[in-house]
């Protein structure tokens, strides 16, 4: 009755590795967000770190206090500018508002010409400018320290010429004294260290929640969970709280390894650190369970975190110089919740930043916190609909 | 006699498939009611939607008194819900997930109720096993005792026996049937016909709507239908010849024997007629509930296809 069916081959048949083929790329097409991110994690994140990022970052904010109005000290200045590594963007008028740029991270650099700069330099007598810099990340400042290097010899070229007298040395007619604050030594450590809190936190917390919401789903306890009288914000506390823990632990371990085995400084700063890690760790919890309510398996949670996790680790300024950035990256960076608490982290640990220094990267936490609670309960349903 | 649900006219789709449609039920306290009708039919819409799962996109309803739309949470705290699947939690001990729904329901003496659940399920020595761990029919048990922990009012069973063993399931049956006794009203969802029988009452529905209601015998009776019973050698391999002729509805072998039934009596003892010779034998039967539920399902136009 039947027809003899061909002689299939026991060892290796490429048909059968073509149904297997087959079946694997029709199942790739019916889960859309792994289809969609599949397409667009390489799209997007060539085209944002390509363009966004710059190991030899330019144009760095720069506060300038000039204590000698002459034609030497505004030939040093033009020089600087020109170097393109440093904007001048702050002319100050003492040394305590240079002070308070550099410790709010508003500039990367404080220049300062002293008052007896043209005599010393007109006497050969070791003239000197200041050059503080922030160097909590030691990559964000030293390509522009190593520019300046050129400055000396540069700089007052044409106005060492003929009337002048010519000055000891005409190669040297200046020096750069460079002050490294925060991180005199430049150990990267230092900066990574505390950068490493925010991106640890990001990868356990979002990812951990995004997935216990989901395994609720794709076992069907949350059909059950939801057939009883519990509240949304009921399960979100409830599941969220012991993570709260979990993040409490590991801040608690990164920053006493760090301490111990690294030797990173501990300015203070702790009553904002303590409130920004809160802050975070909250947000990234609420971050994990909005992820949850947008989908459906634990896979599509686990892909969609990892695509929150890359810009926060590239764009953030953990691995490479937030300022180095083009506008557009930058901005797109002030988004990303651990950019903020990078700074909380960095600041309180490296510079012992106090409260009102933190301010707005507090604030932009606590924004995080609430808009990322208020989109998870509004997208949390109590029915399967 | 009290109503513990009332529901008029409920509508349900999803992705613009209508799953429920116009769907009206009345439901007796006390009383055990089945749902039957073939897979994708809409029986556990209905369920989730008369227990506040889901909601209708029109229709009204009350369960237990309380309107199933914007009372929800009252019939969620009086109400015990059995899913399709093992819903338990997997990693947690038998113990541990009685305890758990009990906390989630605010329930007083939680230790008392669990120790009581324990001992009633048979399950005390095995308190510290992981349910996931469980065969299929402890699971099953468990998950009973989970859902009537609070002494719901009402109990939502949806296919509750599906891959348990016939012993398991007559004892699930007796469980069941304590229950209703006490007054506890339940709907329980099922494929299986000796469960159908066990109901007091049976609602079939196919593809979104309500097809037949009442006792097995008001249902069986209400089709008015004329079945034969034929036996013989080879019997069983007519099916495919009499559905040819209009007048039978449906041929369908029962073991070595052959079941054909049809709305008209007449007409189809004439297309019988050829067939009653040697080595066949013909009789008139009573039909039972499955002949009754596949002429049901073969009048309704599949709108799955």
């Amino acid at each position: 009755m039947s027809a003899e069916p061909r002689q299939p081959n026991q060892a290796f048949s490429l048909e059968r590795t073509g149904a297997v083929l087959i079946k694997e790329f029709i199942q790739l097409t019916r889960d859309r967000i792994t289809y969609a991110l599949i397409l667009a994690v390489p799209v997007i994140q060539m085209l944002l770190f390509g363009y966004a990022i710059n190991t030899d970052p330019r144009h760095l904010p720069t506060a300038i206090l000039v204590q000698e109005n002459s034609v030497f000290a505004r030939s040093v200045v033009s020089g600087i500018a020109n170097s393109s590594y440093f904007d001048i963007n702050h002319q100050v008028r003492n040394a305590a508002e240079l002070d308070e740029l550099v410790r709010t991270g508003q500039v990367q650099f404080a220049i300062t010409i002293p008052g007896d700069f043209t005599r010393r330099v007109v006497r050969g007598d070791r003239a000197q400018i200041l050059v503080e810099a922030d160097a909590t990340d030691p990559t964000a400042t030293g390509s522009a320290l190593a520019a300046l290097a050129q400055l000396p010899r540069e700089a007052l070229r044409r106005d060492l010429t003929g009337a002048v007298a010519p000055p000891a040395d005409p190669e040297q007619p200046f020096e750069i004294v460079v002050h490294r604050r925060y991180n005199p030594e430049n150990i990267t450590a230092y900066n990574i260290v505390p950068g490493l809190l925010g991106i640890v936190l990001t990868l356990t917390l979002v990812m951990m929640t995004a997935i216990g919401v989901t395994r609720e789903q794709e076992r069907g306890t949350m059909e059950s969970l939801l057939a009883t009288p519990v509240q949304p914000l009921e399960v979100m506390i409830g599941k969220l709280a012991p993570f709260v823990i979990v993040g409490m632990i590991q801040t608690a371990l990164i920053l006493i390894i760090g301490r111990v085995l690294f030797g990173v400084p501990m300015a203070g700063g702790w009553p904002g650190l303590i409130l920004g890690t809160t802050l975070f760790i909250i947000g990234s919890l609420g971050l994990g369970f909005l992820i949850s309510t947008l989908t459906r398996t634990q896979l599509q949670a686990m892909q969609l975190s990892v695509f929150y996790l890359l810009p926060s680790i590239l764009l953030s300024g953990f691995m490479f110089p937030f300022r180095g950035m083009p506008d557009w990256a930058q901005w797109l960076g002030t988004l990303i919740p651990v950019t903020h608490f990078l700074r909380i982290v960095r600041g309180a640990l490296l510079k012992g930043q106090g409260f009102a220094d933190m301010g707005p990267s507090l604030l932009a936490l606590a924004v995080f916190v609430c808009a990322v609670a208020a989109l998870a309960l509004a997208r949390y349903r109590t029915t399967l609909d | 006699m009290t109503v513990a649900i009332d529901a008029q006219g409920l509508n349900k789709s999803f992705g613009g498939r209508r799953v429920v449609k116009d769907f009206s039920i009345r439901v007796d306290e006390g009383r055990i009611t089945g749902f039957l009708g073939p897979n994708g039919s809409g029986k556990t819409t209905t369920l989730r939607m008369l227990c506040g799962l889901l909601t209708p996109d029109s229709g009204t309803g009350t369960a237990l008194g309380f309107d199933i739309i914007s009372e929800s949470w009252e019939i969620k705290r009086r109400t015990g819900y059995m899913t399709q699947k093992f819903s338990l939690y997997e990693d947690l001990t038998v113990e541990e997930n009685l305890q758990f729904s009990a906390r989630i329901r605010s329930l007083d003496r939680i230790g008392e109720r669990v120790a009581d659940a324990l001992e009633q399920l048979g399950l005390a020595e095995r308190r510290k096993q992981l349910a996931g761990t469980l065969s299929g029919g402890w699971k099953q048990r468990l998950a009973l005792a989970v859902a009537t922990l609070h002494e719901p009012q009402l109990l939502l069973l949806d296919e509750p026996t599906a891959g348990v063993d016939p012993q398991a399931r007559r004892t699930f049956w007796d469980e069941i049937h304590t229950l209703a006794a006490r007054g506890l009203t339940v709907l329980v969802s099922t494929h299986y016909m000796d469960e159908a029988e066990r109901c007091h009452d049976i609602a079939y529905i196919a593809y979104g709507e309500l097809l037949a209601r009442g006792t097995a015998e008001e249902v069986i009776a209400g089709a008015k239908l004329a079945t034969w019973r034929g036996e013989g050698p080879g019997v069983d391999r007519l099916a495919g010849e009499l559905l040819r002729d209009p007048a039978v509805e449906m041929a369908a072998p029962f073991g070595l024997a052959l079941h054909v039934s049809g709305g008209d009596a007449d007409r189809l003892e004439r297309a019988l007629a050829p067939y009653q010779r040697s080595p066949f034998r013909w009789a008139r039967t009573e039909p039972t509930l499955e002949d009754v539920f596949i002429h049901l399902m073969s009048r309704v136009p599949d709108n799955f296809q």
